[in-house]
């Protein structure tokens, strides 16, 4: 697998939103709405360029997915955005009737999902969101970093129907380059290996490969997948489970009803396999971004523990 | 208005109401006390004001029709049916399995069905979306919402409204249902919404008052409402729950209940009653 092996440089995932928005700006079908927070959802340069096409919902997160609903219904692109715990928690009635029952072509693009917020506390950590947007069948895209997201958002806009796009607010490395295949719906093999398989999304990918590192170093050869979208890609998951016979997921989520959830279901059914979850067990709190990565084991040391754990139960 | 096309509106409107009671009469469950009420909106809307074409759906230029209190869709659907969207046979499948008249509607703009109901609150918000996209694409299409008094509680309306007012959406039209009548008793009693109509003038709006039961005063109402240039109207629309049944005007336990055989009966003797003389 091609990666920027360096992982020198570091951007916030929501950049990607907003570059990947801009390049979206000659898609006169694309139109972007905002719930007063154009500078933390990065969408201030798309307003600017297209004035016209961008529309200011207030703080009424509500309304901002049903006025995405009502333009998505005549043929817009909407991109719904706001912070994570608004767009799929606040507005949860209205995703679900008027974006999801109503088969709207909305794109829910939310930043500030997870730990990583930080100091704002447990209020802005959203951690149930992927839960909730799976919950309702949208498709739901978890970018591993920068140029993933900005990559996933240009893809979205093509994709036929609604989508979930989950994205952070700090500066993580950057682990792809241009030459990284990204479809959504695909998970990614990151690096290959045959004694266990860790399986992440999100800024959880990074963490995933140092692990691997560290495993590598123990004599444990392991394999990590970079499994950005639900519903699963089922085929890479249970061949990973099949070829290395224990299973580590990784996410920046609750672990009910995210990654780690859905991939122990699909194991259950078709291909039963030692899995341990790295996820968070409880709301966040204040605190910088990785003395929260610290406190809720979402770090490489610690998905290097919990393998080592998975492996053992072979 | 002509006094031809006058009685032609109030006979749709009575025929619609023999609709209702018969969809909710045999489905044994839904609401009919709402849709009863709201015969004339219905009626003035789809057989005078909106320019729509049953045989052409999907037309980009149609006046869109957007439900939000989804739970008195039986006018909808008689509206429709008799619009000639489907034939009018299909409405005794209305809340039956594999129905394309869900208990609460389901979008099937191929029906005419334009959004997804029942949770309340969120029509006018997707109203306002899709009048903005009329806008971007510079249709004189018009954007029709219909709300109830009820939903005038949920916060969800009123960024709504706040949102239509300040993008200046004259092309949107909201029609309340102001029956006064909620589950639980009288809208006045239950969670006070007056003064009403100065909350949406406050709110920016052009606000209209009409006799919601009169098929005249609804159609000045809404033709008033094209002519307004800058602001969104909403048209306050006076109406009686349960109109032409007279055992259940006005009683909030005919919110959500369906008439039983003999009840049905009556009630139907009541409408064919009216129709006759019409
Ligand atoms: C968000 C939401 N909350 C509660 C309900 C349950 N509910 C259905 S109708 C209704 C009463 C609303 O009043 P109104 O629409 O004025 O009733 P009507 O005049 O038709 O009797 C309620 C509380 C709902 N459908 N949606
Ligand atoms: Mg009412």
């Amino acid at each position: 697998m091609k990666l920027n092996s360096k992982f020198t440089e570091k951007k916030a995932t929501r950049d990607g939103l907003g570059d990947g928005l801009l390049e979206l700006g000659r898609n006169p079908k694309v139109v972007v709405l905002c719930a007063d927070l154009e500078e933390s959802t990065k969408t201030k340069a798309f307003k600017q360029k297209h004035p016209k096409r961008f529309f200011e919902a207030g703080v009424a997160e509500m309304n901002l997915v049903g006025m995405a609903a009502g333009l998505a219904l005549d043929g817009y692109i909407p991109f719904a955005t706001t912070f994570a715990v608004f767009g799929t928690g606040l507005a949860y009635g209205t995703v679900r009737q008027s974006v999801a029952i109503n088969k709207a072509n909305v794109k829910l693009a939310c930043t500030h999902a997870g730990v990583t917020v930080g100091e704002d506390g447990e209020t802005h950590q959203m951690l149930e969101d992927v839960s909730l947007m799976t919950g309702l069948g949208i498709t739901t895209v978890v970018p591993c970093d920068y140029l993933e997201a900005k990559r996933a958002t240009i893809a979205a806009a093509s994709w036929p129907g609604s989508l979930y796009l989950r994205f952070g607010r700090e500066k993580t490395p950057i682990i792809t380059d241009a030459s990284t295949p990204f479809k959504i719906g695909e998970a990614e093999i990151f690096r290959d290996g045959s004694d266990i398989a860790i399986i992440a999304n999100g800024i959880e990918v990074f963490q995933a490969l140092e692990a691997a590192k560290i495993l590598k170093t123990k004599g444990v050869s392991a394999r990590v997948i970079n499994c950005h979208t639900l519903p699963l890609d089922e085929k890479t998951v249970l061949k990973a489970a099949r070829a290395c016979g224990a299973i580590v997921t990784a996410e920046e989520h609750s672990i009910h009803g995210g990654l780690g959830s859905t991939v122990s279901r699909l194991l259950a059914e078709k291909a039963p396999t030692p899995t341990e979850f790295v996820g968070t067990r409880s709301f966040g709190e204040s605190g910088t971004a990785s003395q929260l990565m610290e406190r809720h084991g979402l770090t490489a040391p610690y998905i290097a523990r919990v393998a080592a754990l998975a492996e053992s139960r072979k | 208005m002509q006094e031809k096309r006058r009685r032609r509106l109030e006979r749709i409107a009575w025929e619609l109401r023999g609709d209702i009671v018969a969809m909710v009469a045999n489905a044994k469950s839904g609401h009919c006390g709402g849709p009863l009420g709201l015969a004339e909106v219905f009626s003035v809307l789809y057989f005078h004001s909106m320019r729509h074409d049953a045989k052409k759906p999907l037309w980009r230029e149609r006046d869109r029709l957007y439900l939000s209190n989804g739970h008195v869709c039986a006018v909808l659907y008689a509206a429709l049916a008799r619009s000639g969207y489907f034939p009018p046979e299909e409405l005794l499948s209305f809340r039956k399995l594999g129905s394309r008249l869900q208990g609460h509607p389901h979008r099937n703009e191929r029906i005419g069905i334009e959004t997804t109901a029942g949770m309340l609150g969120q029509g006018l918000s997707v109203s306002v979306g899709a009048a903005l996209a009329a806008r971007l694409d510079k249709s004189k299409r018009r954007v029709y919402c219909v709300a109830s008094d009820g939903e005038c509680q949920e916060g969800s309306t009123w960024e709504a409204a706040m949102a239509a007012s300040n993008y200046n959406l004259s092309n949107l039209t909201l029609l309340i249902d102001y029956n006064n009548v909620q589950i639980s008793g009288h809208v006045s009693e239950v969670m006070r919404l007056e003064p009403f109509a100065a909350k949406w003038k406050a709110f920016g709006w052009n606000v209209l008052e009409a006799r919601g039961n009169d098929v005249e005063s609804v159609a000045q109402a809404i033709e008033k409402a094209k002519l307004e240039k800058s602001r969104p109207t909403a048209i306050i629309c006076r109406t009686t729950l349960g109109k032409g049944v007279s055992f259940m005007e006005d009683n909030p336990e005919w919110h959500g209940k369906p008439p039983d055989a003999e009840q049905a009966r009556r009630a139907l003797e009541e409408i064919s009653e009216r129709l006759e003389k019409l």
